[in-house]
């Protein structure tokens, strides 16, 4: 993948096919630190403890696991050719955590890329069934969008409406570009 | 700067569009969004599916779904007018997109060179 936000595109497609109502997504870039950091937690079906030990193993995901796929274990050795780690976590029934940190000037790490479009078209297709609440901390600054504040606002008008989608996808630009001191990414 | 507060006269004002708007049965389009489509652009796909509905003002519901196994062919859309056949379209460009959206959703007119699979209606 060539943006680090196309992994998160790929995590969370795992959490609405896991039956996720309400995804998290934190991204923190520690500058200071020399860190990047991605969260991302579901409340979906979850994964089984044995299957969680071989589920980041392209090779051992096959048909059984095909849940899952490939896109865990990419997502995994992105961070680990960054010296950085990877940690997946999961409860049945109560969902996923999956947590990755790269070292932020690593020559190998991809951009973070259009974060802007990673979430708003996932609101554009998803919004009315799954919530999502994206938090993004850039050195000192930090900016997050919960669906649910905005379907609070909008009474019965679905999340989904072409207009409201262009409203979110500005809202989260302009606030990117902000706390990033004019970079969208 | 935007705000939350600005939504609810967006909301007033999107409320008042839509009641116009006929609330039949409405065309769909589903876009490919596995690890393969993702890898092979279905982001930037689906992006321009969005920016064309809303520069048409089209009624249409776009949705997403996982891989299909049918990895080698994406990105990859299905568009499914009401009571028509579902389509399978694959190998997309952007600019693909703007052709199927005009030529098939507006005008019903499937483009055939670029239909993968084709699915009677369920």
């Amino acid at each position: 993948m060539r943006e680090l936000s196309l992994h998160i595109l790929d995590i969370i497609e795992n959490s609405r096919r896991a039956e996720a109502n309400l995804i998290k997504i934190i991204i923190e870039e520690n500058i200071k630190n020399n860190l990047l950091k991605i969260i991302i937690e579901d409340n979906g079906n979850g994964i089984e403890q044995d299957k969680l030990q071989s589920i980041t193993d392209p090779f051992i995901t096959s048909r059984t696991t095909r849940d899952v796929g490939l896109g865990l274990s990419l997502f995994k050795s992105a961070a680990e050719n960054c010296a950085g780690n990877f940690k997946i976590d999961s409860e049945i029934n109560k969902g996923t955590k999956v947590e990755a940190e790269f070292q932020y000037d690593h020559i190998d790490r991809a951009p973070l890329g259009d974060m802007t479009s990673t979430i708003s078209n996932f609101i554009a297709t998803n919004g009315e069934n799954v919530d999502v609440v994206y938090q993004h901390f850039y050195r000192d600054k930090s900016f997050k969008i919960d669906s649910r504040e905005i379907k609070a606002e909008l009474d019965d008008l679905s999340i989904q409406s072409r207009q409201i989608i262009a409203w979110i996808r500005e809202y989260i630009g302009e606030n990117l570009e902000e706390i990033r001191g004019g970079e969208t990414f | 700067m935007k705000s939350l507060t600005e939504l609810k006269d967006l909301r007033n004002k999107v409320q008042k569009e839509m009641k116009k708007r006929d609330q039949g049965t409405r065309a769909e389009i589903i876009v490919g969004m596995g690890t393969c489509g993702i890898a092979a652009g279905a982001r930037d796909i689906l992006k321009a599916v969005l920016a064309e509905v809303e520069k048409r003002d089209l009624d249409v519901r776009v949705t997403q779904t996982g891989c299909i196994g049918m990895c080698e062919k994406e990105p990859l859309f299905d568009v499914k007018l009401p009571g028509k056949e579902r389509i399978t379209y694959g190998n997309l460009s952007e600019t693909d997109v703007q052709k199927i959206i005009s030529e098939h959703v507006v005008n019903g007119n499937i483009v055939t060179d670029l239909v993968i699979a084709r699915h009677k209606s369920e």
